[in-house]
């Protein structure tokens, strides 16, 4: 996926905001599961950037910035108040490697794009969106640390956590796909 | 497990997080480990499915378009703001400097007509049969002489050692205001002083820098709540030199 060249002295808001367009979409859709309110979060995020686009500093990184204020937003939405961000860490580390499957078994599903579709939407909005942001937006885990508002340390145990809970709601997928077969 | 500390690193590795030193160190390990090997694959995998299957959803042309078009409006209006911003303090420079030079140019058009005036009672008293109404070259005989005529009274200055000559005063009036009128001479060139009351409203701005004025040197001052007027056809050097005599007159 594209970066913005943020080296470059780009000028205008447009500039900065437009290319960035569909991968805010994407990440919207994905936290608030729902197209309407999906373009809603979209808006009220550019609407927000715009107005505070005075106080970002030319030279960081506005895609951190500008999903991070799309991130705001949706916590603060009538959706986000209502999902339960857990943000326990140890809350699914009790799954251990000895439960995961053998890699081959999901290999064997790796064209599977729907069964990866609903693990994602299944699971808790901060695996998914630290997932998204990772694999996706191919963020680094700075620009990840800057979006969520966390320290590094956390992006990568956090990112550790999410991956683990996708693997497994992938074999329980699978499991469930095998017995109803 | 003996593979736990490499395990641990796998996901830094995958994302391209990892130092190249514990990355190599990694990657080592994996060309011996065929469990971690294949731990390190499936990661691989799953990072490949995750952002294949996260590229899921597609804005609508209609929603790209109507935020296209806020933005360029709501820049718009930022624009113009700016604009605004900008012109603002440009424009505010513009009035308050027409406002100067319409208010210097009238207080030119002001100072021309108030010296026209003086240099016509100066000219016409010079004129006159009798160009003054108290004929003296005594400052005490002439100072008492306005008592009771104009509604103010003054000083005037000791002339001697001085090539300066009382000749006399009159009683004038400028702008319907009530005045003297005192004239000396120099050389036989005379020079009118004029004294009135210093109103706000009629207060020249022009500083005591002579001036020329119709031909007629001139300067003029506030001392006192009192406007004095110094008027002739003799040179700025007499007419500052009689102006500080008068301005240090006790």
């Amino acid at each position: 996926m594209e970066v913005p060249d943020r080296s470059l002295p780009a000028t205008t808001f447009e500039d900065l905001a437009l290319p960035l367009f569909d991968q805010l979409y994407n990440f919207a859709h994905w936290l608030t599961q729902d197209k309407s309110e999906a373009e809603d979060l979209v808006q009220e995020t550019y609407v927000k950037a715009l107005r505070g686009f005075s106080s970002f500093q030319l030279g960081t990184n506005f895609r951190a910035w500008i999903f991070r204020i799309l991130r705001n937003s949706f916590l603060s939405s009538r959706t986000g108040l209502k999902t339960t961000v857990e943000f326990d860490e140890e809350e699914h580390t009790a799954a251990s490697s000895e439960a995961d499957s053998s890699p081959e078994q999901l290999l064997l599903e790796r064209a599977d794009r729907d069964l990866v579709q609903q693990s994602l939407a299944a699971l808790p909005v901060h695996h998914r969106e630290i997932l998204l942001l990772c694999d996706v937006e191919e963020m680094r885990y700075q620009e990840i640390a800057e979006t969520l508002g966390i320290p590094i340390g956390t992006v990568m145990s956090r990112l550790s956590r999410a991956r683990r809970a996708l693997r497994r709601s992938l074999q329980e997928d699978l499991r469930g796909k095998s017995h109803g077969v | 497990m003996a593979c736990e500390r490499w395990r641990e690193q796998l996901d830094a590795y995958v994302d391209g997080e990892l130092p190249r030193p514990d990355a190599d160190a990694l990657y080592s390990h994996l060309r011996e480990c065929a469990a971690c090997a294949a731990e390190a694959l499936e990661r691989v995998q799953m990072k490949r499915s995750v952002a294949v299957a996260g590229l899921r959803y597609q804005p609508g042309v209609a929603f790209r378009e109507k935020v296209r078009k806020s933005i360029a409006s709501n820049q718009g209006t930022n624009r113009r703001w700016a604009w605004m911003i900008l012109a603002v303090p440009a424009l505010s420079v513009l009035v308050v400097s027409i406002v100067v030079y319409m208010a210097a140019d009238r207080d030119k058009a002001r100072r021309h007509r108030v010296y026209s005036e003086l240099a016509d009672l100066h000219v016409s008293a010079l004129a006159s049969a009798s160009p003054v109404d108290v004929v003296s070259t005594d400052r005490h005989t002439v100072k008492p002489w306005f008592a009771g005529k104009i509604p103010f009274t003054f000083n005037l200055p000791e002339l001697q050692g001085t090539d300066f000559t009382l000749v006399g005063g009159r009683v004038t009036y400028l702008e319907q205001t009530p005045g003297a009128q005192l004239i000396y001479q120099i050389r036989k060139h005379e020079i009118s002083v004029f004294i009135f009351q210093d109103r706000a409203d009629q207060t020249l701005t022009a500083t005591s820098t002579p001036i020329n004025a119709l031909s007629f040197n001139a300067e003029n001052w506030s001392q006192n709540g009192l406007r004095y007027y110094v008027m002739g056809d003799v040179s700025a050097t007499d007419i500052q030199a009689l102006s500080e005599l008068l301005r240090s007159a006790k």
